[in-house]
């Protein structure tokens, strides 16, 4: 007899509102879908982290708790993923109100984005979004001491100063902690952001420094650290789930006898029917609850179930991508036009094209999507590595059928985020499941062949591109389509379009200097569930942008970075709207123009550290590309030695990047060091490929990432310093990728004269030796 | 079953042939030791048994019986173990810090029976474990920090 889990709500039926909600995870999107004008826009423009749902709270009755002990314990509303952000945002508020580090202790908020502001974290938002709000909360919080301390003495608050987790009394030297002024400082109130004194930069004693250890550090070496997959309970079981191998399709019938039967096995579950719309909804399946998880992965061998795979059940990548082939070379959606591309392509002195090829990548975090939950009285208790904590509540209480004010979700470590873990299906499946267990605790873990075969993919993409160049070797026109099925499939299947965000990821806004352009993006159809991978987009546009740029200056004759400059053009602050860029990273476009100025600095600084133009034996070379995404600026020099059996031996990458001011310059070093070997992993080996509706790769061995032996031994990052903190911040977990593969693959044409258009490299570069 | 775990005995009841892991992790609340793959691919399971590096999502736990098992709780213990957390936390290694338990394990293996490891024999002892955020020159790094200040020098 097969038990069958209770969804009270099928959520097929998305409001708008949750549908933007949605959406939002990619910062505001402008859409049309379904001749239905949907748009963030229409809420008069907000930018920055106001535009996100919930925007920001800056209260320090909300972040800052002092104990009478002393102790600071400042709350970290972002979810930690390895970006350092449980460290960098207590810092910023530490800094502010002169806490002393070695006195803070950082306290994860649950989902609870009225009470925290907007907790999703992705789009490289955190730190650029919440430096001033929470500096601000700091400031408060360091006003408050002070008044309290004024009160304390009697003195004028104009007296007394807060210096390193005390208040001084100038005059008097008289000094009170912050432990004894907890209590009187709690009961003052908040001053208004008006009133409140920043301070200079030059009086930071965090922000900016560096040397901050990682919160997490000692946990994470010692074992301790809680991920999604570790909260343990005596009562607990635990699940894995056989979900269908296609896109929307179902349970026809299964035995689960034999599974049933095997060692530790409590219960055997069917899971809710599919919906039309993927959203973030299970999967349809068959849950297994055993006694531990290994029990549960070995039953689940045994069980015997017939699909019905439905539309997708076709879905095949050769075939695919011969479709994208077809699509971009014929006309699409106009999506930029300038000058006229035909009347200067026929002119031209010469042409060139060439097409590219990305394919689908899967997230891989190493700590798959996983999830505990129990349910009692009416409550619901999640524990999940999310990205995105409200969403996570949200759909938690919508698929249990209660408010979600009875949901509670804790937001654990994420053992790897890149964008997999805003999507909450692992959680949702977790609550109904302990709602079908009665509500015992039930943790819920994918097997690495579920989170390849089940993955919100990276989409894939087909970019053909075709310039004309004058007799002097510069580009009159430039024409480029893109052809990629749209994350936004997910929650409208219609949609057969790029959506803003996608078209601003380097594509629309290409900030070159060329008098006649017209790019395209034809029409794409999804077959499997898509989804945001770190620098999304940005990745397909930079690969075969950087790549086409370096292909043109071979043809010229020219040296890759002087033509590369030449094509960027002068120093300039681009509108973002003239380039039909109305997303903008979801920043304002006075505040964040497209700044080629700074372009320019980073190509002109990594080719510099790297020693650009030295000489190279044959079968080694050096690559150079850039790229500016989430409103950073980032260049990279990729150096590769081709050995003897053609394997792509990569000794040293240097990278330059500007993101504004550097909270935490320690940080974003290794997030940028992670960037190249994530960079370059995906351009060597990342690839998910299908047959029949089902994705062909089962584990590591299959679809492989970097390991130690392959990576740079020598990875440079040369930060761009400044002063300035009136410049507004960039992003900084995700500009590093998308140059990585091109400037690997422009540094193989360099080594070989081969040319890689289509990724991953695997052993193309064998063929050139 | 018995196992020898960080130097205390403890009793587990489960299938023999249940992978360690899950004996660890969802038998004794011993979550330290990570899942990533079950076919020893990743070396995010690592664990030390009689010292030897190995994956414990492919161990059947009947194996581990009157052995000594270490894991990422009790390697702190050994000299070699405490100098290379230590090189961990001075390098600021981790990133998500998932994979970094069995990376930790891995080390410590290699620096016991190789004090001053070249970077070949980092390579070997440390191409199983794999890390997504990607700190491998870090890693790498630390594990020369931690040589040169005596973690494996006895």
């Amino acid at each position: 007899m097969n038990a069958v889990v209770n969804v009270v709500v099928p959520s097929d039926a998305l409001s708008r509102r949750e549908f933007l909600r949605r959406l939002q995870a990619m910062g505001g999107l402008l859409l049309v879908a379904d001749g239905l004008r949907i748009a963030k826009a229409a809420d008069a423009k907000k930018y920055g982290a106001e535009g996100m749902e919930h925007g920001t709270v800056d209260n320090p009755l909300v972040f800052v708790a002092i104990g009478e002990d002393g102790w600071v314990t400042v709350v970290a509303h972002r979810s930690e993923m390895g970006q350092g952000v449980r460290t960098g945002m207590p810092l910023i508020v530490a800094d502010e109100m002169e806490a002393d580090w070695t006195k803070v202790r950082v306290e994860q908020a649950p989902a609870d984005e009225v009470k925290y502001g907007n907790q999703d974290t992705d789009g490289s938002r955190s730190t650029r979004h919440f430096l001033d709000p929470m500096r601000r909360c700091g400031a408060a919080a360091r006003m408050m001491l002070e008044q309290a301390a004024a009160l304390a003495w009697n003195v004028p608050v104009s007296e007394v100063r807060a210096l390193n987790h005390e208040v001084v009394h100038q005059k008097t030297g008289r000094k009170l902690t912050y432990g004894a002024l907890a209590k009187r400082a709690a009961k003052l109130p908040v001053p208004a952001a008006t009133t409140l004194r920043l301070k200079t930069p030059e009086e930071f004693r965090y922000i900016g420094k560096g040397g901050v250890p990682l919160v997490d550090g000692q946990n994470i070496i010692t074992g301790k650290a809680q991920y999604g997959i570790d909260p343990w309970f005596k009562d607990m079981c635990f699940a894995v789930i056989a979900r269908s191998p296609v896109l929307g399709g179902s349970v026809k019938q299964f035995d689960g006898s034999a599974a049933a039967a095997a060692p530790g096995v409590q219960k055997v579950l069917q899971m809710p029917a599919p919906t039309a719309k993927a959203t973030f909804h299970p999967l349809a399946g068959v849950a297994i609850i055993a006694n531990s998880t290994g029990a549960a992965i070995a039953a689940r061998k045994l069980l015997k179930i017939e699909w019905i795979d439905g539309a997708n059940g076709t879905y095949d990548s050769d075939a695919y991508r011969a479709s994208m082939q077809e699509s971009a070379h014929k006309p699409g959606k106009v999506v930029r036009e300038s000058g006229n591309v035909d009347t200067a392509m026929s002119s031209a002195a010469k042409s060139v094209e060439a097409e590219y090829y990305i394919p689908h990548i899967a997230h891989a975090t190493m700590e798959p999507p996983c999830a505990v939950a129990r349910i009692a009285a009416g409550k619901c208790e999640v524990w999940a590595p999310t990205q995105a904590p409200q969403v996570t509540r949200e759909d938690v209480a919508k698929h249990l059928g209660i408010a979600s004010e009875n949901v509670t979700v804790h937001v654990t470590l994420l053992g790897g985020g890149f964008g997999r873990k805003s999507k909450p299906d692992f959680a949702i499946e977790a609550a109904l499941l302990s709602q079908a267990m009665d509500g015992r605790p039930v943790k819920v873990v994918w097997t690495r062949e579920d989170d390849l075969h089940h993955d919100f993919l990276h989409t894939v993409s087909v970019e053909y591109l075709k310039a004309g160049l004058g007799a002097d070797g510069k580009v009159t026109a430039w024409l480029h389509r893109s052809v990629a099925p749209s994350l936004a499939t997910i929650f409208a299947p219609n949609i057969n379009h790029e959506v803003g965000a996608e078209l601003g990821m380097g594509f629309v806004n290409l900030p070159f200097d060329i008098p006649n352009l017209r790019l395209e993006n034809p029409d794409a159809s999804a077959h499997c569930r898509i989804g945001w991978f770190r620098s999304v987009s940005n990745i397909p546009h930079a690969f075969a942008v950087q790549s086409f740029v370096a292909e043109l200056a071979a043809s010229a004759n020219k040296d890759h970075r002087d033509y590369l400059l030449d094509i960027i053009g002068p120093a300039r602050k681009i509108d973002p709207r003239s380039q039909h860029d109305d997303w903008n990273h979801g920043e304002s476009p006075e505040r964040y123009p497209v700044d080629t100025g700074r372009l320019r600095r980073v190509i002109e600084t990594v080719t510099q550290e790297a020693g650009w133009g030295k000489k190279f034996p044959k079968g080694s070379g050096q690559g150079l590309a850039a790229h500016y995404s989430f409103v950073s600026y980032v260049a990279a020099v990729v150096e590769v030695n081709i050995d003897e059996q053609g394997r792509v031996v990569v000794p040293r990458v240097d990278v330059a990047f500007d993101c504004g001011p550097q909270v935490n310059p320690e940080r974003i070093r290794s997030q940028l060091e992670g960037a190249v070997i994530m960079g370059l992993s995906l351009a060597l080996y990342g690839e998910i490929t299908f047959k029949n509706g089902r994705s062909q790769q089962d584990n590591f061995h299959q679809y492989r990432v970097m390991r130690m032996n392959e990576a740079p031994a020598d990875i440079r990052v040369h930060l761009i310093p400044t002063a300035d903190w009136t410049v507004p911040l960039g992003g900084v977990g995700e500009p590093g990728v998308p140059p990585i593969a091109p400037a690997l693959c422009n540094a193989v044409f360099a080594a070989t004269g081969k040319r890689i258009r289509s990724l991953p490299i695997k052993d193309q570069a064998k063929s050139a030796t | 079953m018995e196992l020898q775990i960080n130097g205390q005995t403890v009793t587990v009841s489960a299938e023999p042939d249940l992978p360690l892991l899950w004996a660890l992790r969802d038998h004794l609340g011993m979550t330290g030791t990570k899942f990533g793959c079950g076919m020893a691919l990743c070396g995010a399971c690592t664990v030390l048994i009689d010292g030897q590096a190995l994956r414990s999502c492919v161990l059947p736990v009947a194996q581990a019986v009157g052995k000594k098992i270490t894991t990422i709780e009790g390697i702190g213990a050994t000299p070699v173990g405490a100098a290379v957390q230590r090189a961990w936390l001075d390098i600021n290694v981790p990133q998500c810090g998932y994979c970094q338990a069995g990376q930790i394990m891995s080390a410590t293996a290699l620096l016991e029976v190789k004090p001053d490891p070249s970077d070949d024999d980092i390579d070997t002892a440390m191409s199983g474990n794999i890390c997504r955020c990607g700190t491998y020159t870090r890693i790498r790094s630390a594990i020369k920090q931690a040589a040169k200040h005596g973690g494996g020098a006895t």
